[in-house]
């Protein structure tokens, strides 16, 4: 059996190793565009700060991994895919034969319509090679503008205030993460960066950015203009699914999947960002593009591609952010479902705030700042949706009280213990 | 044999020698905060369950890792946070379903129970024998014989 698997990303690697774990005869080839071994983009911001070196962000740290599970990596670039006739052309002019592909190819940073863009010293941060030019060009003291207040802004937010930069964030949206935080958690996150000396501008559009002698001049919809070394373009990502125009194969946001995450053609498998995979909570298929998801997406596909029938139940959405010290985390229906009820509890001075939404008795969202013991089991509760019962009363009245509503709603205290 | 906590929460006291025994172990102070051990207290029912991570074998924590800085210990079987490669990006404390990987902000990494090599000190010092390091395959043994009892009856 010949597997193919488009990316090197923690997908795509996944998916190579749950391959070589379920199938040690097939022959697995993983393609990658990039020159470095395989590597985390969820490791750059510490690369960034110079916490880790290059070889820090790494996937796998063996050099011999990849020859030891006879996985061939090929340095290069997928141009077009023939599923019927289980081809795939790659940029080099070079065809690769498959019995069954994994497109895995991840997501590209989107480039806002935003005249001067493409100026010399704005730069996205998606690449280890974009980390190494912000490194060299973000320096103590310069000034720097972070365009979009997202997921990613937010994770190199806290990379470049450590570089000393001056730095000044805008985003077009009312809060700061807003597809992940309310309100409340969202401004309470711009507030935290105020107080260390970040500027943040929300409800804030950039209309133009424009040469200026050695500098660059971003300008803004409020009139402002603010001058700068350095823009870093971070407004949101997009799958990377240009390559399949005209094979037939279906995509959408991303690629289209079934619970085998099988594509539109049956020999042809997607996972990770490019993959429009089932949403655990709202059952629907959306592109979630986060690394747990990936990693659940590749294994799946994996186990599928080899024959083994493997069901994906859906990913809970899940996001955990660190902004300079104030540590953010959301999952699955954090904003609440009609006729549900929540729980909220907010400490603005003290930074801190959970809001918890259930359905019925079940947890089905949460999002918390400052909540750094015990969160996973925010997704334990959401996942096995588990019946609270009383519980849900108790975390109505004091929502920190995930991890007792957990072992009491599960544990052999009350009844059980009786038994015993 | 591969060896696993068992924990029955009704032995224990709340006494949290198991934390104070833990912390100094891991972190070299008496500091129930920094244990990878904690007490629940239930006062309601004057009840107390202790927990940890449960080392389970397919470790979310372990697969979402995106730099490989949780590894399998193939001697006692935990799962084990290799703190210099770790970068404290935190998914494995989302990602964890038992809420049992904690992120240390004065460290700047995550930390969880390593079964302390494979003598852990909480099971040592309860007094109670609430918390005992026993043949993984026998933990919960008890449980599930009095379930198949109660369901039979």
């Amino acid at each position: 059996m010949q597997h193919v698997i488009i990316g090197a990303g923690p997908a795509g690697v996944i998916a190579a190793e749950t391959l070589r774990k379920t199938d040690p005869s097939c022959s697995i080839k993983l393609i990658g565009d990039e020159t470095e071994p395989p590597y985390s983009r969820m490791a750059l911001p510490y690369y960034l700060i110079d916490d880790i070196d290059e070889a820090g962000t790494y996937l796998r740290k063996s050099d011999t991994h990849y020859e030891d599970l006879d996985i061939e990596i090929i340095r290069d670039r997928a141009a077009s895919v023939d599923p019927d006739a289980h081809t795939l052309e790659l940029e080099s002019g070079a065809t690769v034969n498959f019995d069954k592909l994994l497109i895995a190819t991840g997501s590209h940073p989107i480039r806002p319509p935003i005249p001067g863009l493409d100026s010399p010293g704005v730069h996205s941060c998606w690449t280890l090679e974009d980390g190494r030019n912000i490194a060299q060009n973000a320096s103590k003291g310069s000034d720097v503008i972070l365009m979009g207040a997202g997921f990613i802004g937010c994770i190199i937010l806290e990379a470049l205030a450590e570089r000393g930069v001056n730095l000044t964030v805008i985003e077009m949206e009312d809060r700061m993460v807003p597809r992940m935080m309310n309100q409340t958690a969202g401004n309470l996150i711009k507030q935290w960066c105020l107080d260390k000396g970040v500027s943040v501008l929300t409800s804030t559009r950039v209309e133009a950015i424009e040469q200026d002698a050695g500098r660059l001049s971003v300008k803004l919809d409020n009139g402002e203009q603010l001058g700068a070394d350095v823009v870093i373009s971070a407004t949101g990502v997009r799958a990377n699914t240009g390559f399949l125009e005209g094979s037939g194969i279906e995509t959408d946001f991303g690629v289209l999947v079934n619970d085998r995450l099988q594509s539109s053609h049956p020999d042809v498998y997607a996972a990770g960002d490019v993959c429009q995979g089932r949403d655990f909570s709202t059952g629907e298929f959306s592109v979630q593009a986060i690394q747990p998801t990936a990693a659940d997406h590749g294994r799946i596909a994996a186990m599928n591609m080899c024959g083994r029938d493997t069901r994906h139940q859906g990913s809970v959405n899940m996001n955990v952010l660190d902004t300079m010290g104030l540590v953010s985390t959301s999952y699955g229906l954090w904003m609440g479902v009609e006729g549900g009820e929540s729980a909220e509890l907010v400490d603005a001075e003290g930074y801190r705030y959970i809001s918890l939404q259930f359905q019925d008795d079940v947890l089905v969202g949460a999002q918390a700042l400052g909540l750094t013991n015990h969160v996973g089991v925010l997704r334990g509760l959401i996942q096995t949706k588990l019946k609270l019962g009383k519980w849900k009363d108790h975390l109505l009245h004091d929502p920190t009280r995930i991890m007792e509503a957990y072992l009491g709603a599960t544990q052999s205290i009350g009844h059980n213990a009786a038994l015993l | 044999m591969l060896r696993a906590l068992q924990i029955e929460p009704e032995k224990c006291t709340g006494c949290l020698q198991c934390e104070l025994a833990c912390s100094y172990q891991a972190e070299g102070v008496f500091n129930p905060a920094k244990s990878r051990i904690k007490v629940f207290t239930f006062h309601d029912e004057g009840r107390f369950i202790p927990y940890t991570c449960t080392q389970c074998s397919e470790a979310w924590c372990m697969h979402a890792c995106p730099v490989e800085a949780i590894v399998l210990n193939e001697e006692t079987g935990s799962k084990d946070v290799l703190a210099d490669v770790c970068v404290g990006c935190k998914v494995c404390t989302i990602a964890c379903p038992f809420g049992t990987v904690n992120y240390n902000q004065d460290t700047k990494v995550v930390y969880k129970c390593d079964l302390c090599g494979g003598d852990p000190e909480c099971a040592k010092a309860c007094p109670t024998a609430a918390i005992t390091y026993v043949d993984a395959d026998h933990t919960g043994l008890a449980r599930m014989r009095a379930h198949a009892a109660a369901s039979a009856n």
